[in-house]
């Protein structure tokens, strides 16, 4: 941006916010320098209607109306009271925090957000030093998807997105009257009511392909009053607290599987085709995954009680020990 | 961040920094604004150009510099920052919800606090529609080795631990110099000096299985730096070996799960993804544990591994004692 526009954009805001009366494009171009510039009534238009977009995208409340009825067209002024940011006062431990908070995200554009913010508190006399060090460093995550939904939330807009199954190549596209952006568990959805099958549905926004587009107008969507995102979306993903399901007796070679010796209890030595290992008892909490889990230790872990563990595991060898893994 | 977009808000919110900061040194506002002080000099002998319609002596903005120092002396009635805009006091506050739900980073009643006054002030920009449950389940070790790591971290001590590589499948003691805590993807990591490996590494704390705090002071060898922390910060190095996977459909979730390059949609649903691994013990446990839900086309020394180790799994579980029923 020039001198001269930065110069011009600066004394706009200066007078808009210092007028009571509307003032027409017109009597600005008398008073606010840099107008004066303008060659013609076109160069004169062209140039403000650049400037009122530019503080429309800085935020700027720009009102426009009529000072009295009597006048013929509208005009412009900035309400102090919509302008300026309201009071605000952070003590040492909540500075620390938005200081941390500031510096929580991995995408530039939340990041660039995050830091806009902290100029204006700085410019309200708060004191946040951002590049305070610290001894603990958080990290948010997001997906491309977030920031294009979280302004179709705030605005109710409706969208439109490809997306894909995780257990399917399929790519179908969507379209979501969304009702909020949820973090469960490190990852992020949306939630929202589902048009193509009529009922409320949460999509995981990492598996969101290509772009979020809007349909049609802001303010189409309504929020039902009595739904709990959160629950929503830990209801889906299985937020029951795991409780140890079933109980294992496993076989254990020496010095081996130290991810599964660290969480089970060694009851006993037990020498197996000659090589010296340990009984050791486990709690199991997922016991359709324990097979995988157990499984993939190979001769380094074996399976003595329940059989019904001993016999998955025996069914995932086998198919793998026949080649069937590698040829099929 | 001197593009011209960074300009206008800087403009904006300097003269009502400048006030509620009367005599402060150039060179601390360019550094709160992440400008040069030269830029910064160049914006002041901008904004005092500008002012109140009338233009004369007494409605310019009036700025008053002292040695190195400057004061606002007529601010033309831009006395308060302009409002937060949505998206910023979004990017805050959500950003504020997320570090209130993680545990052990800040007090959270400092951050409900800080949350509640940015929204007050924020006012009509109140962000709405995003709600943070971080929703991991902690165990009760692992926040107390959390509070160990961070009174080491703060007394400046080295520790002493047993951890378990989960790529190696190992349990191993190392002593370590500690030099931060990092929370990513809703995990904590204990950031230091490994001085068996002469490098810095991550360690998770949840696989931290025996810690001790030691009386010997920590000290990370000057050259040891912190990562930069991003999204791939656990992605393999690119010497790593390359395996070539076909994925069933209910296996595919293994390429959201791990780094993977996607290589092509085959029929049936299947996958077929290039995925890099450091240690091929643990490629063959992840493999191996898939049973046929994954196939490995290469390497073929890989395969190999893999149908060696069910053949050896068979072979041993059939001399388990009778007592077990096998």
């Amino acid at each position: 941006m020039s001198t001269a526009r930065a110069e011009r954009l600066v004394n706009l805001v200066l007078a808009l916010l210092s007028t009571r009366q509307f003032l027409t494009a017109e009597r600005i171009r008398g008073i606010v320098p840099g107008y004066g510039d303008a060659a013609t009534d076109e160069a004169f238009s062209r140039m403000f209607e650049r400037d009122k977009t530019e503080l429309r995208e800085l935020g700027i409340p720009l009102e426009t109306g009529r000072s009295s009825v009597f006048d013929p067209i509208e005009g412009y002024r900035i309400a102090r009271r919509d302008y300026e940011l309201g009071e605000i006062e952070l003590g040492p431990d909540e500075a620390t925090a938005v200081a941390l908070a500031a510096r929580l995200w991995d995408s530039p554009e939340l990041t660039g957000q995050a830091h806009g913010a902290l100029v204006k508190l700085r410019a309200a006399g708060v004191e946040v030093d951002e590049h305070a060090s610290t001894i603990v460093e958080p990290r948010v995550h997001t997906e491309p998807a977030f920031a294009p939904l979280l302004s179709a939330v705030q605005t109710g807009t409706v969208v439109r997105f490809d997306y894909r199954r995780s257990d399917s190549p399929e790519r179908r596209e969507r379209t979501l009257e969304p009702w909020g952006v949820v973090s469960w568990r490190a990852r992020w959805y949306v939630v929202g009511h589902d048009r193509d099958r009529d009922a409320p549905r949460c999509f995981r926004l990492s598996r969101i392909t290509g772009d979020v587009r809007t349909v049609g107008k802001p303010g189409a969507v309504h929020r039902p009053q009595d739904v709990n995102l959160l629950e929503f979306v830990a209801g889906t993903s299985g937020s029951q607290d795991p409780a140890p399901a079933a109980r294992a007796r496993l076989w254990l070679a020496q010095g081996r599987a130290a991810g599964i010796r660290r969480h089970a209890t060694v009851t006993g030595p037990l020498t197996v085709a000659d090589v010296e290992g340990d009984v050791v008892e486990v709690d199991l909490y997922f016991p359709e995954s324990a097979a995988d889990w157990i499984a993939g230790h190979g001769p380094d872990v074996l399976v003595l009680e329940p059989d019904v563990l001993a016999k998955a595991v025996r069914d995932r060898l086998e198919r793998v020990a026949l080649g069937l893994g590698a040829d099929a | 961040m001197s593009g011209s977009t960074e300009r206008m808000p800087r403009l904006l919110a300097l003269v009502p920094y400048l006030l509620a900061r009367p005599g402060i040194k150039i060179e601390q506002a360019a550094q709160d604004f992440d400008v040069s002080a030269k830029q910064l000099r160049k914006d002041l002998e901008l904004l005092w150009m500008c002012g109140l319609p009338g233009y004369g002596p007494g409605d310019l903005i009036d700025l008053s510099f002292d040695g190195d120092t400057v004061s606002v002396t007529f601010d033309a009635g831009m006395r308060r920052p302009l409002r937060l805009t949505g998206g910023e006091a979004s990017a805050l506050v959500i950003a504020l919800r997320a570090l209130g739900e993680t545990r052990g980073v800040v007090d959270t009643d400092a951050v409900q606090r800080a949350i509640a006054k940015i929204e007050s002030a924020a006012g009509n920009a109140q962000p709405a529609g995003v709600v943070v449950g971080m929703g991991v389940r902690e165990r009760e070790t692992t926040a107390r080795t959390r509070e160990t790591v961070r009174g080491a971290l703060q007394a400046g001590r080295a520790l002493r631990m047993r951890y378990y590589t989960a790529s190696k499948d190992e349990v191993t003691d190392r002593t370590v110099d500690p030099m931060r805590l990092l929370i990513v993807q809703a995990n904590s990591y204990l950031e230091a000096w490994c001085r068996r490996a002469g490098a810095v590494r991550l360690f998770r704390l949840d696989r931290i299985d025996e810690l001790d705090v030691l009386d010997e002071p920590a000290a990370p060898p000057a050259g040891a730096e912190p990562r930069q922390v991003s999204a791939d910060v656990f992605a393999p190095r690119d010497d790593y070996p390359e395996a070539v996977l076909v994925l069933e459909p209910d296996a595919r979730w293994i390429a959201e799960y791990y780094p993977c390059e996607e290589l092509a949609e085959l029929d049936g649903g299947r996958l077929r993804v290039r995925m890099r691994y450091g240690d091929e013990s643990w490629m063959v446990r992840l493999v191996l544990g898939r049973g046929e839900g994954v196939h490995v086309e290469g390497p073929e020394s890989l395969a190999q591994a893999v149908r060696q180790r069910a053949a050896d799994a068979l072979a041993r579980a059939r001399h388990l004692p009778v007592t077990y029923g096998q």
